[in-house]
């Protein structure tokens, strides 16, 4: 079995979902995708997927991080979709599916390939196969959502296809393949196509990543999107994005780059929590309050890659931990907008009375979004703090500190004034059906064994992970 | 005498002023069309001898870029009735100025970074860097969607221009997957254009600004 299975089975999820005209068969194919997706990467793990010569296929510890979080966030959104699709008016057709599908497809090929070329293809395959997702609801706010987001993002990477094409500049005339074992190999790189490259390149993904200031399409895209779109792209997209700019990071750190790295990393990350912290406390809608969040934590794993050692380590839990619990928000806010039709924080008041359950993994969503013992971004948050120190930046950890707590309150005052105070007169407590609240508590089970160490080998696969990033062990 | 290279890279910079210097949305279209086309034929004037690969590319460029991208955006134009006028935030006087500084700081880019192989045509970097800059600038000084779209394609090509300092070299296949990229963003554009003057009645981008903080 080759390693090209990972991108046939959603592709092939694709077309069956495009050839059934049933409804109810359209999901059973996307949640058996979905589930042979995850399964498949279980064998990637075990080393039984050969790498393929189609497309650069390889499997490294990095890339398969990121593609076992994206397709377990993915197999939440599944499940979360077969409600809204139920309840969407006129019922859900299959652009829909076939467009999950697609999206599962491109960020396996975008994890998987060694080609920073076909690196690109697929980051923009992401882009195109999203933007209908986001569209799906049709009324103006949507359109204008989805507008900003296909214009920012393509004109980000156009620009990262410019720094591409100076990457293969920089690795010399005689045999630009672009491939990133071979450039990682070669450590003599021309500095100055490199340094272009590099900018263009980080400019470009950081577009989709949501780094301040190219983040202005985020908050409206995550705000209109349908919520399991909204975690999508919250707990997948955001991430293959960041893997993009990762695989930069191990080119750079292999040709002795660094000293070009930390300001630019260090720069952006800090200056992308700043901004965002102050713009969440102005929010009055819950879901761009996440998204806002989500721009914060993108800063902080940035800032983590720019440090390098121990927060090199951290920001990789970090990333995994941070998606998770953006995932988990996103849907249980979806939950809300059902309950109470209204995205504005003043209009949802009693939230544990009439959702108790929902309220309450709201709440315990909170908790791992703000790192709380034993949830991993305790943990993770520790190694950067520790990183900072030994980089010599503790004005750093101090920053992230007084920003993070600053965020906690302000996202944990909104929260509270959700979930608290009576209910309406006449409006009681609401029926939750099982199936909006598997996705998040599966997602919450994933965090927690995270935390708790109850993933096999997975200090081994960060540590490996980090190492390529210039991250140590904490 | 000019080289036959350096004469279509001159002939895309002065498509980039035109498109700068319009008041028609149609003959913006026609301009990334014809910029399309002389960029199909790039490889084939500057690499020689001529390869079966950079025929196949050269023909996907000028069927993609020259043929199909503009017909998708007249289809839109048509469909969606968009008025005909650019209705830009910058006069054009102002934009062809703008456009100037832009070619300035290409050729001064051009001539500041390291050299490269002496077959390629020396307005190469300074052409792509001066249509990347010119997209830009539509991109951000028109308001209404579609010549926005317009833009996005100068840019594009500027930046498709500058994979010519490789050509050949790339592989095939991510080459045709830039295209086909490309292909499906516009369509998709295309498709938002068209829902949005249904929703909205007018293209008018500054229109569109009912989500902010």
């Amino acid at each position: 079995m080759s390693l090209l299975l990972l991108l046939a089975v959603p592709l092939a999820g694709v077309v069956a979902v495009s050839c059934d005209p049933r409804r109810a068969r359209r999901l059973v194919w996307l949640a058996l995708a979905a589930l042979a997706h995850l399964v498949l990467l279980g064998f990637a793990w075990g080393g039984r997927l050969r790498d393929s010569r189609v497309l650069w296929l390889g499997f490294d510890p990095l890339g398969g991080l990121v593609l076992t979080l994206v397709s377990v966030v993915f197999l939440a959104v599944a499940g979360h979709s077969a409600v809204y699709l139920q309840r969407r008016v006129p019922r859900g057709g299959r652009a829909y599916e076939a467009c999950l599908l697609g999206f599962l497809t491109s960020a396996s090929a975008l994890c998987l390939t060694d080609h920073f070329g076909v690196l690109w293809v697929a980051m923009e395959a992401t882009t195109l196969a999203t933007a209908p997702l986001i569209y799906d609801p049709g009324d103006r706010h949507s359109i204008e959502a989805v507008w900003k987001y296909l214009v920012i993002c393509s004109v980000g990477i156009a620009l990262a296809l410019l720094g591409t094409f100076l990457l293969a500049l920089a690795q010399g005339a005689n045999a630009p393949d672009l491939l990133r074992s071979s450039l990682v190999a070669a450590r003599a790189l021309e500095p100055m196509w490199f340094k272009a490259a590099f900018v263009f390149l980080f400019i470009g993904y950081g577009t989709k990543v949501g780094l301040v200031p190219m983040h202005t399409w985020l908050p409206d895209a995550h705000g209109e999107a349908p919520s399991p779109i909204s975690a999508l792209l919250s707990g997948a997209l955001l991430n293959l994005a960041f893997l993009a700019i990762l695989r930069v990071v191990q080119v750079a750190r292999a040709a002795g780059q660094q000293r070009l790295l930390a300001p630019v990393l260090i720069g952006f990350g800090l200056g992308s929590v700043l901004v965002a912290t102050a713009l969440l406390l102005r929010q009055r809608n819950y879901k761009r309050m996440l998204a806002y969040s989500s721009v914060e934590h993108m800063g902080i794993l940035t800032v983590g890659i720019g440090l390098g050692q121990a927060a090199g380590f951290g920001a990789l839990l970090h990333m995994l931990g941070a998606a998770l619990a953006k995932a988990l928000l996103f849907l249980v806010a979806g939950n809300v907008l059902i309950e109470y039709r209204s995205k504005r924080i003043g209009d949802v008041t009693g939230l544990l009375e009439r959702l108790p359950i929902s309220g309450a993994l709201l709440v315990a969503g909170f908790f791992v979004l703000a790192g709380a013992p034993p949830f991993p971004l305790f943990f993770s948050e520790l190694a950067i703090l520790r990183g900072a120190i030994q980089a010599g930046a503790p004005w750093v950890a101090a920053g992230l500190v007084l920003l993070q707590l600053v965020a906690f309150i302000g996202l944990g005052v909104r929260i509270v004034s959700m979930v608290q105070g009576g209910s309406a007169p006449g409006e009681s407590r609401a029926n939750e059906s099982a199936l909006l609240l598997a996705s998040p508590v599966v997602l919450l089970g994933a965090a927690l064994a995270l935390g708790l160490g109850l993933i096999p080998s997975l200090q081994n696969v960060l540590l490996a992970a980090a190492a390529t990033l210039g991250g140590s062990a904490p | 005498m000019i080289p036959l290279s350096e004469a279509l890279l001159l002939l895309v910079l002065l498509g980039d002023f035109a498109v700068l210097g319009a008041s028609r949305l149609t003959f913006t279209i026609r301009i990334t069309a014809f910029q399309g086309f002389l960029l199909g034929m790039l490889p084939l004037a500057i690499h020689h001898p001529w390869t079966g690969q950079g025929f196949l590319l050269a023909s996907g460029t000028m069927v993609v870029k020259g043929l199909v991208l503009p017909n998708v955006l007249r289809w839109a134009m048509r469909e969606a009735a968009v008025r005909r006028e650019m209705e830009p935030s910058l006069g054009p006087l102002s934009s062809v100025a703008a456009g100037l500084v832009a070619l300035g700081l290409g050729l001064a880019l051009g001539r500041h970074l390291p050299a490269l192989e002496p077959t390629l045509p020396r307005l190469l970097v300074a052409t792509s860097l001066t249509t990347v800059m010119c997209g830009f600038l539509v991109l951000t000084t028109r308001r209404k969607a579609m010549t926005q779209v317009v833009g996005y394609l100068l840019l594009e090509n500027g930046v498709y221009l500058f994979g010519m300092t490789l050509a050949g070299r790339v592989p095939l296949l991510v080459e045709m997957g830039v295209l086909l990229d490309l292909l499906v963003g516009v369509f998709i554009m295309g498709l938002v254009v068209f829902h949005m003057n249904r929703e909205l009645e007018s293209l008018d981008s500054a229109r569109l600004a009912e989500l902010h903080d």
